[in-house]
């Protein structure tokens, strides 16, 4: 026993820096261990953010989802499901959900952006989940090619090549994407609602999704070239409008030709 | 009953051949043909200034044509093409819509004259009868019968039976030089790249994938390592390898008990590949463990080793069993137990 | 001694031209037999014309392309316009598809102008079968002709389906897949002829450069050839008509080919093209950039072939499920097999069909005056059938997008379309056929009351009638002139026995005819105006008096 180690022994920072040592590999086997996914950005929020989100919760959502987010009958627990659930299924109106069917709707904003965000707040307070995404991950300065090469891999299946919309089994669909602001999109990858599948940032990295979130903003703003697209829809649209608009004019044509002038 | 064509009978011409009218009945007390209406007179006929109206606008249609291809050469030239392809989508539409003018004009102007400036007075063309007269018949037969007994075609029975062996034979060769359009099937279709020890990699980067980055309600699109850096056979490869991998819980996972070590933690990895016709069996519904190809809706459900629940597939689709190597990455522990993709004759 | 003959010159150049071509082709008799020629006229007999004015445009902007495109499936990346593809890895021959798209002026034009003629070829062929079907055209002497048309149309699905396959994008290429699962499923030979189709694996190197010889060279021939066929056997049958005053089986009335056809027929040329190009330069077809190249891992929703080829990826969609069947160690996938086979049964009825009527009617005169569909109820309602058949599988290849525009459950909607596939024709058949007797039961009536005008007129005795406006005889003509046929009954033939082919033809001239309205006869005309005809009403001035 020499001096070093009396040294660390009495060293006043050691105990610490064990501590800190054991809740970093705690912490990360913990991560690890139940598949905590990453998040993008640590959103800070204040005590009072907390409890007026806390508020709105009780007010609207507890009636289905429990009073603790434990979840009923009626609705899943909301604990671990993170900020980033929130701003998607409370910002594109789907929640609060009302009345049943196979899928919740897009339909109209109940809440504003502050009272969205507080229910955030309040919901990332209860455990660690999906935050909301960085800003530099929204903007349109990502690799289209990549993310349309990923978008068709991963999404065009479900949502249509340039995301139009298709159907799943039991009445269930994609949604067409087409103005769907890229916060939403980012956060539906990242969170996986309903029956779309989770895309983690191991799977789609926030990049990858940046990248997606570009391809899709240069479809949006750039028309086809060729013209109409009538819905983007593939040779279904195209073979009835040859049938109603093309064949429909050219008979009304020819009777007017075969018909005698006045 | 032999019937007679119409009224007319024997008497129109040509038609001298009396055809059996079968199950036609043909009353005795027919309304009479009133012969063609008469004609009614056109204004364009009646009134010389709707004439010349009429002339006017055909040839206003005329100029229209004109004025369209001159637009049509002019926007050519008028609207270039750049990167940006909005001048694509300007190009296309008035170019076309020059096109579309300088042909419409022709056509309602050629009609429109046809219309309203032509006779209109309508003209009967007899028809004749198609089988040829008595006479043309015979001459026929003659011809016929002269050309057998000039070359002895039907006495010489060796010639002929030889003939007819000659000419059922000789296209053969010419059909078998298309033997080399593709090599023998071989093992093709009951292997694919997995091996033991391949590790699963994302689809297209092949970059590996570890067992603890697929959370539950994940779907990974998956093909072998080495698949990405492959410049030859590379489709054909991922037209067989392609693998869906997902998460379930452990307890909604109803295995055979041979397979339950195919499994790992509850992730599975199945062939993409439908086995109806090929489409890649790409949808996953998270909530309901279904696999859905969108090709013609065969549906899989994953927690029941990917029987078909509807749709046209007739068989689930092949699971490849793995497990994860000393990093956690997840690795196939064999290739596919069984062909993957559509049923063929010698499966 | 020669003779020589002298010819004055008259006229100027035209007349030069014309006696320099009557002296090396003879151009003068050629003149003389058709220049002439009577053509009938009516809308509907326009409908092939549609289909070869399309033909016309597909070789026009065809060619165009062939100086463009590239049928080679080695890989580059592309470097073009198109920015979420630019640094992509691609075959070349998508790249060269992207590239008239994109690169050069009218190319984009040319190209959907191309494809957008394609379909409207298709159209406008199935159209025109189903005029000449429900109008009763095949009979003879044109059944020849209808088997000719039943080619063409087979060859226009054809030359649609390599075409489209050739820009080699995700969604045709998911099309090969499906076509190369069909055909690995054919038992013995199936995997054999994916790999000779394929050159080897799917998706190989080879198929795009096998496809483009077809395309360009193989299918267009066969299709010229048969549209001379066909044009030639209009020609010496002559065109039919319309039953009507005037026209009979031995004559065709209409309009001479010069100068009134030539005007509106090539007129008629102009417009088809027009309306094509007015299309093509507003509406965007086939947009591949949106679908990228072909990769065997990635698919879109809402994945359908062409319309044309729509009725098989339906017919794929309705099977039922698990239907492979092993025996002694051979697989044989049902649920392949019979859409596959049913298809070709669907095709090989409506080629037959001409012969199975003739047989049944027995009637082996020439037939040149059209029926109209209500006066052959039986073969209208069979033709109903059979388009609600072909329209259900047609319907079922967009099942997916039903389900989504109208919030449907996909799974319902197969079901129901798996009901209708069966059920469909048979209520087509019925419901056609009782309004067949039913209009011709109207006919009937008409012409032997007049037609109804809605006024009623008190009589100075006091009874109320509603005047009736008998029919000229022209318009009473059309409704009169049609062809009666009655069922045969079973006869036993010269040895006395009744062969399963007698009672088979009987029993089918029964379901033909059994129920027949047959057209008014002079008597019962006759007998008709005697009673219709009171004092009140009787005299012709009073008639134009009442309905003034």
């Amino acid at each position: 026993m020499g001096n070093r180690f009396n040294r660390s022994r009495r060293n006043p920072l050691a105990a610490t820096l064990v501590i800190a040592a054991g809740l970093l590999f705690s912490g990360g086997g913990y991560a690890v261990a139940t598949n905590v996914v990453a998040t993008t950005a640590a959103t800070e929020y204040t005590a009072e953010q907390i409890s007026e989100g806390r508020k709105l919760f009780l007010a609207n959502c507890a009636s289905c989802h429990g009073l603790n987010s434990e979840g009923t009958a009626a609705g899943p627990s909301l604990i671990g499901v993170g900020a980033a659930s929130v701003d998607f299924q409370v910002g594109t109106g789907r929640m609060p959900g009302q009345g049943s069917g196979p899928q919740l709707p897009k339909k109209k904003v109940q809440f504003t952006d502050e009272q969205i965000s507080l229910m955030g707040a309040y919901i990332a307070s209860l455990a660690p989940g999906p935050a909301i995404p960085d800003q530099k991950y929204l903007e349109a300065t990502g690799d289209a090619t990549h993310g349309g090469e990923l978008f068709r891999i991963n999404c065009a299946m479900c949502h249509n090549a340039v995301g139009a919309a298709g159907a799943l089994t039991e009445g269930k669909y994609a949604p067409n994407l087409d103005g769907v602001e890229a916060k939403h999109v980012y956060e539906a990858m990242l969170i996986g609602p309903q029956n779309m599948p989770v895309f983690n940032d191991a799977n789609i990295t926030p990049q990858d999704k940046n990248d997606i979130i570009t391809y899709l903003a240069y479809i949006e703003e750039n028309p086809s070239a060729g013209g109409f697209e009538l819905g983007s829809l593939g040779p279904v649209a195209e073979g009835l409008f040859i049938w109603i608009f093309g064949l429909g004019l050219i008979v009304a044509i020819t009777v007017w030709l075969g018909a005698k002038s006045n | 009953m032999a019937g007679k064509d119409l009224e007319k009978g024997l008497e129109a011409e040509g038609f001298e051949h009396d055809f059996e009218s079968g199950l036609a009945v043909i009353p005795p007390d027919k309304i009479k043909d009133p012969g063609l209406e008469p004609h009614r007179v056109r204004m364009t006929d009646k009134v010389p200034s709707k004439a010349k109206n009429a002339e006017i606008q055909v040839a206003a249609m005329f100029l229209v044509s004109v004025l369209g291809s001159f637009f049509a050469l002019w926007a050519y030239v008028a609207f270039p093409i750049t990167e940006d392809l909005s001048t694509v989508r300007a190009n296309n539409l008035f170019l076309g819509l020059g096109m579309t003018l300088s042909l419409f004009g022709i056509g309602i102007g050629a009609v429109h004259w046809a219309k309203t400036l032509m006779p209109d007075f309508e003209v009967t063309e007899a028809r004749h009868q198609t089988r040829g007269s008595e006479d043309v018949r015979a001459a026929a037969v003659e011809i016929v019968k002269l050309a057998d007994s000039e070359s002895g075609f039907s006495r010489r029975k060796l010639i002929r039976r030889t003939l007819y062996g000659a000419l059922a034979l000789f296209p053969l060769p010419a059909l078998i030089v298309f033997g080399d359009l593709g090599p023998p099937v071989g093992n093709t279709l009951r292997q694919t790249m997995w091996k033991a020890g391949t590790r699963l990699t994302k689809d297209p980067t092949g970059i590996p994938i570890k067992a603890a980055d697929v959370t539950l309600g994940s779907v990974f699109h998956v093909i072998p390592e080495g698949l990405a850096e492959m410049h030859h056979h590379k489709l054909e490869e991922k037209a067989k390898a392609a693998v869906l991998l997902v998460r379930l819980p452990q307890e909604d996972l109803k295995e055979a008990p041979e397979k339950t070590s195919w499994s790992y933690d509850g992730i599975v990895a199945y062939s993409k590949i439908c086995t109806h016709v090929g489409c890649p069996v790409a949808l996953y519904e998270q909530q309901t463990h279904h696999l859905l190809c969108p090709c013609h809706q065969s549906t899989f459900d994953v927690t029941e080793h990917c029987k078909v629940v509807f749709g046209p597939a007739s068989r689930p689709l092949p699971q490849l069993p793995i497990s994860v190597d000393a990093e956690g990455y997840l690795i196939a522990q064999s290739d596919f137990l069984e062909p993957v993709g559509p049923s063929f004759w010698e499966r | 001694m020669t003779t020589t003959v002298e010819t004055k010159k008259q006229g100027g150049a035209l007349a030069a031209t014309a006696n320099y071509l009557d002296e090396r082709v003879g151009v003068g008799g050629i003149l003389k037999n058709f220049g002439r020629k009577v053509f009938p006229d009516h809308w509907s007999f326009m409908l092939g014309e549609v289909a070869l004015y399309s033909f016309v445009i597909l070789l026009i902007s065809g060619t165009f392309l062939t100086f463009f495109y590239q049928p080679a499936m080695t890989e580059v990346i592309y470097d073009g316009a198109y920015v979420p593809l630019k640094g992509a890895q691609m075959s070349i021959a998508y790249a060269s598809s992207l590239d008239i798209s994109f690169e050069i002026r009218g190319g984009m034009l040319m190209r959907q102008a191309h494809h957008w003629s394609a379909l409207l070829f298709v159209a406008a062929a199935g159209l025109h079968m189903l005029r000449v079907f429900f109008t009763g055209a095949f009979r003879k002497p044109r059944e020849i002709n209808w088997l000719v048309g039943f080619m063409l149309f087979i060859l226009g699905m054809a030359a649609g389906f390599t075409g489209y396959s050739l820009p080699d994008d995700l969604l045709s290429g998911n099309g090969l897949r499906i076509i190369d699962g069909m055909i690995k499923g054919i038992p013995v030979i199936g995997t054999t002829t994916s790999s000779f189709l394929f050159g080897g694996e799917f998706p190989g190197t080879e198929i795009v450069a096998r496809l483009y010889g077809l395309h360009i060279l193989l299918v267009p021939a066969l299709i010229l050839i048969f549209i001379a066929i066909h044009l030639f056997m209009v020609i010496i049958h002559k065109h039919t008509h319309y039953s009507g005053p005037g026209r009979t089986d031995e004559n065709v009335v209409g309009y001479p080919l010069m100068p009134v056809y030539v005007a509106k027929a090539g007129g008629f040329f102009f417009i088809v093209f027009g309306v094509v190009m007015a299309i093509s330069a507003t509406f965007t077809i086939n947009p591949i950039w949106n679908y990228g190249p072909y990769d065997p891992s990635p698919v879109s929703a809402g994945t359908q072939p062409d319309w044309y080829i729509g009725w098989l990826d339906g017919a794929l969609r309705l099977a039922p499920s698990n239907l492979d069947v092993s025996i002694f160690g051979y697989t044989y996938p049902f649920g392949v097999l019979i859409p596959l086979v049913g298809s070709l049964v669907f095709l090989g009825l409506v080629a037959v069909y001409p012969f199975v009527e003739a047989w049944v009617t027995g009637d082996k005169r020439e037939h040149h005056v059209l029926d109209r569909p209500r006066n052959a109820p039986v073969r209208t309602a069979i033709g109903a059938a059979g388009v609600t058949f072909y329209g259900v599988l047609w319907a079922a290849a967009s099942t997916d997008l039903i389900a989504v525009f109208f919030q449907m459950s996909l799974n319902h909607v197969l079901t129901v379309m798996q009901i209708m596939l069966i059920a469909g024709p048979v209520a087509a058949y019925m419901i056609t056929k009782r309004t067949c007797l039913a209009l011709q039961r109207k006919d009937r009536e008409i012409v032997l009351h007049g037609r109804e005008t809605g006024r009623i007129v008190r009589l100075p005795h006091g009874e109320y009638i509603e005047v009736h406006e008998p029919l000229d005889k022209f318009e009473m003509y059309k409704l009169v002139d049609f062809k009666d046929y009655r069922p045969t009954v079973v006869r036993p033939n010269k040895y006395g026995k009744i062969t399963v082919g007698t009672r088979l033809r009987a029993a089918l001239s029964r379901v033909y005819f059994e129920d027949r309205i047959a057209p008014v006869t002079q008597t019962e005309l006759n007998e008709a105006q005697s009673h219709d005809h009171s004092p009140a009403v009787s005299a012709p001035a009073a008639q134009d008096q009442l309905t003034k």
